[in-house]
């Protein structure tokens, strides 16, 4: 999107910290991802007039410990893509004027619960009628089932899918924030605990404390700003199933593959455009879901092809620089983490800078391959 | 009764679990299109008719896929590893179950064996899980 119609990302950053922040409530962890991203923008907080937030602790709460009246309010709350989609509508709530400035936050305390909601338990939901009564415990026990049906289907080795958290490790050796630096061996993910068979624990996402914060404009400001203003090109959003077993081919993820042709599409790019991708890894296969849905390789060849190399440190597609899920912070909703990544390298700021990375490409997952976010990030118009 | 969690039938769930206790595994599908659909609910997912009935289905499936769950949810501690599976039934839609009759090992859970549907008590209700069709220990 060109011209006045466009939209940039403005500001972004984390919180103070990331990781186990036992000292930190899930409201400060916003507030203190709101204040860096505003002033990250170089504005006050009452330049602010829309809100965007996951529906706990929502953009009522956020809004009004911020200070800020908002025109816009988003609760969408579709799990760890939710971020990608509320860049997505406040693009679209910009454009129609219903606001000007709208900041995004995400603050969760996943590891240490401080001033969280609690997780439901039993009930009537069509999950817990068709699914908890199977010994169901969270995603590590829903979101892996697929990938044994991929295996069988695609030839994909227990050894590719461990050198996935390899190659982000090589990444997270380089980001002095990632929560795991140290390099692992093919040998070391698989002598790791079994946690749900096929999957170890290092083929599992980390559960960390932590926040981010976005604040999107239109384009015409671009140049208002302290920092680069990083354009948001295109955008896609879809869903899926509610419910792992009910994805229609568990080798691959229909949510992915539409969320990232509308953003293509919009930004009039191809795979071969994109200098930086960022897949949300909760655990090791999804980036190969991911790869294959958004068209870097076909079916069945994103596991040889993560394991070539491919998309680790001096690779010819780096994916995951931040160390990604797996090694470097995972909150529970992981996706605002994967855009701060995304623009950070597309600034030219990030702590395992990408020469080059004037294109990044983020792909958000929403619960178990049941939504999806995609965001295409430039340097430049198109 | 155990610590499992025991299913809350709802009005549009509630015939599946009334056949689950007739050791029925009962199935929806469309009078207009005549596609079968999983998981309950009043509207035929293929072309949007509300014209559905129930029927019961054959209970044979095969294994589609599965993890081993090692970190056991509360009241499965007592269960060793333990499979999650997803079946297709021979009617086409997929559920969620858990596999019985037979070790929860990789070596031992093949994908695509064929599988026949059977009832387990969970407190006052019936959950339907799957073994090995045939006689136990595969045919």
């Amino acid at each position: 999107m060109t011209g006045e119609r466009g939209v940039i990302i403005a500001g972004a950053a984390e919180t103070d910290a990331v990781g186990k922040l036992p000292g930190k409530s899930t409201l400060q962890l916003h507030i203190e991802a709101a204040v860096n991203a505003v002033a990250d923008a170089g504005l006050m907080m009452r330049d602010i007039d829309g809100i965007a937030t996951v529906s706990a602790p929502g953009p009522v709460q956020v809004a009004h410990a911020l200070g800020i009246t908002p025109t816009y309010l988003d609760g969408t709350g579709v799990g760890g893509a939710s971020f990608l989609l509320h860049v997505r509508h406040a693009a679209a709530a910009i454009r129609a004027g219903y606001a000007r400035t709208v900041l995004i936050t995400h603050g969760e305390s996943g590891r240490s619960r401080v001033g969280a909601s609690p997780f439901p338990r039993g009930g009537s939901s069509i999950p817990a009628q068709f699914e908890a009564p199977y010994g169901t415990a969270g995603p590590t026990t829903a979101f892996t089932i697929p990938v044994l049906r991929y295996m069988k289907e695609y030839g994909l080795t227990h050894e590719q899918l461990a050198y996935v958290a390899v190659a982000q490790r090589k990444w997270a050796a380089r980001n002095p924030r990632a929560m795991f630096r140290d390099l692992i061996t093919v040998d070391d993910v698989l002598a790791s605990r079994v946690v749900a068979w096929p999957f170890h624990l290092l083929e599992c996402c980390l559960v960390t404390d932590g926040g981010g914060a976005l604040v999107v404009t239109s384009a015409d400001r671009a140049a208002d700003f302290p920092k680069p203003a990083v354009r948001v090109l295109g955008t896609g959003e879809a869903s899926e199933a509610p419910m792992i077993s009910q994805l229609a081919d568990f080798t691959e993820s229909q949510a992915f593959r539409h969320a990232g042709q509308a953003a293509f599409a919009e930004a009039g790019i191809t795979t071969a455009d994109v200098r930086h991708l960022m897949i949300y890894d909760a655990f090791a296969h999804v980036p190969i879901y991911g790869l294959e849905a958004l068209g870097f390789t076909a079916k069945g060849e994103a596991g040889p092809f993560i394991a070539a190399g491919h998309t680790e440190p001096g690779g010819v597609l780096p994916l995951n620089t931040n160390g990604g899920g797996l090694s470097y912070t995972h909150t529970g909703m992981y996706g605002m983490f994967a855009i701060q990544e995304g623009v950070r390298q597309v600034r030219g700021e990030a702590a395992a800078q990408v020469p080059g990375a004037d294109i990044s490409v983020i792909l958000g997952n929403g619960g178990m391959f049941a939504t999806a976010g995609v965001l295409v990030l430039g340097r430049h118009a198109r | 009764m155990s610590g499992k969690p025991v299913p809350e039938p709802t009005p549009d769930t509630q015939p599946f679990w009334d056949g689950c206790a007739r050791g029925e595994l009962m199935l929806q599908r469309c009078r207009a299109c005549g596609k079968p659909y999983f998981y309950p609910r009043p509207i035929c997912p293929a072309c949007g008719s509300t014209d559905v009935e129930w029927f019961t289905a054959s209970g044979h499936a095969t294994l589609y896929s599965y993890v081993i769950n090692h970190r056991p949810a509360r009241g499965f501690e007592a269960d060793g590893p333990y499979a999650i599976a997803v079946v297709e039934l021979a009617e086409g839609p997929r559920m969620m179950t858990n596999i019985v009759g037979i070790p929860n090992t990789p070596e031992d859970l093949v994908l695509d064996m064929e599988l026949q549907v059977t009832f387990e008590p969970r407190g006052d209700m019936s959950l339907p899980v799957f073994a090995p069709a045939g006689k136990k220990g595969n045919p």
